[in-house]
């Protein structure tokens, strides 16, 4: 297959346009991935496909399924209830493949506001929300999110009024959080796929609030 | 025992060097019971792929204002996950 | 040795800087060593409790200066060799055979 030659400097060496992911220099730790893949297969611990299955199944997990949540949340207050009671089962419901992920959700009022942490690590509901922002796994954000958390909403654009009151968690140990926003005014004639289009990723961690209508 | 919701419960002091769960900045400090999530295996245990003993474990929420004596805004709180040998009631 | 008594990863209340709001997509690297860990987990050979003890373990210097991803494939590594999936002389040899197939991480794919 002929190539344009004026794209020379951005192809690697193998001739196909460069890759950063398969095209840069080869690291140890990528030699080591490679390496436990291989030896894990070599000894039946596990197969490829296997191993496509899972990053397939990560790849479906996106913010997009827990936008789906909240919206039901807005417009089903008995599923609402059972969000807030027992959120493992609520997503099971709507069914979202959490696995064994102990979710718990909070709900954001207009007294009160939610903000997600994991000092220790970066704990995240993942199995619903799909893979943390970097910025969740940070020094700065473990750090400051427990100790001055109005000063990050600052950082991230979100003034709370004083006489909010702010609720942080700490995922400690076994449970994983979603914050519930606040469904946003003038949304009454929206359905649950239009309000789902409201919801951001950073509003159900707590460092962002939906978007208007 | 069993802590029900509600009680003031106070953080223990203790520093055991290895994998725990209880962060630094909650040692020594009061809270509340907020709510019971019910038996856990140890991840102190878990960690190092020995037996690992049940353990129940709570929600315990601090004021911010009792973590921080600079806290913006001291009514704010703080949510946290902590095992119950890591909690003495708070007779106080 | 780090404060044994305020390690290093617990982070929370530490002065810190503003949050840096860069972000990266993943790499299909990055992805295999997350299945790999989730897979492991399932397989029954470590737990979440121990990769996070591995993490901790390797210092606040391997925060700094290696990327997640590497860090987890590193604590991942610690805990397959503690559980005998594989002896690091099958690691070693495997690792060197690996490099020998090529420079670019897409060359060495078997």
């Amino acid at each position: 297959m002929p190539h344009d030659h004026h794209d020379h400097d951005h192809l690697s060496p193998s001739g196909h346009p460069f890759r950063k992911d398969n095209d840069s220099a080869l690291s140890y730790w990528q030699t080591m991935e490679v390496a436990i893949r291989e030896l894990m297969v070599e000894k039946g611990e596990l197969t490829l496909a296997q191993i496509q299955a899972q990053i397939d199944a990560m790849d479906d997990r996106s913010p997009a399924n827990g936008a789906a949540v909240v919206a039901r949340a807005w417009t089903d207050p008995e599923f609402k209830k059972r969000l807030l009671e027992n959120g493992s089962d609520a997503a099971r419901e709507m069914g979202f493949d959490i696995g064994p992920m102990h979710l718990v959700a909070v709900e954001n009022t207009a007294d009160t506001h939610n903000l997600i942490v994991c000092t220790l690590c970066s704990c995240y509901p993942r199995n619903l929300l799909g893979l943390p922002p970097d910025w969740y796994k940070t020094r700065e954000y473990r750090s400051r999110a427990v100790r001055e958390p109005r000063a990050v909403l600052r950082e991230f654009g979100v003034e709370l009024p004083a006489d909010m009151t702010l609720r942080v968690h700490d995922s400690t140990a076994d449970m994983r959080y979603i914050v519930l926003p606040a469904r946003p005014a003038g949304t009454d004639e929206l359905s649950a796929d239009d309000l789902a289009k409201l919801v951001t990723r950073d509003s159900m961690i707590g460092t962002g609030l939906p978007k208007a209508p | 025992m069993t802590y029900t919701v509600g009680t003031s419960v106070r953080i223990k002091a203790m520093s055991p060097l290895g994998h725990i769960r209880t962060p630094h900045y909650l040692r020594g400090k009061t809270g509340i019971v907020e709510r019971v999530l019910g038996p856990f295996k140890n991840p102190e245990q878990l960690a190092y792929m020995v037996p690992a003993p049940t353990r129940t474990l709570y929600r315990v929420r601090f004021e911010m204002g009792h973590i921080w004596p600079d806290a913006e805004a001291p009514q704010d709180t703080l949510d946290a996950e902590i095992y119950e040998h890591w909690i003495d009631q708070d007779a106080t | 040795m780090e404060n044994p008594e305020h390690r290093w990863h617990d982070m929370g209340g530490d002065a810190a800087g503003p949050v840096p709001m860069d972000s990266h997509d993943f790499a299909i690297w990055e992805k295999r060593v997350d299945a790999l860990v989730i897979l492991g987990q399932q397989r029954g050979h470590f737990t979440v409790d121990g990769l996070r003890r591995a993490l901790e373990d390797m210092g606040e210097q391997a925060f700094e200066s290696m990327t997640y991803y590497e860090r987890w494939v590193a604590a991942l590594n610690q805990n397959l060799v503690e559980a005998g999936v594989y002896s690091l002389e099958e690691l070693g040899a495997k690792m060197e055979q690996i490099k020998a197939r090529g420079d670019t991480y897409g060359a060495v794919q078997s």
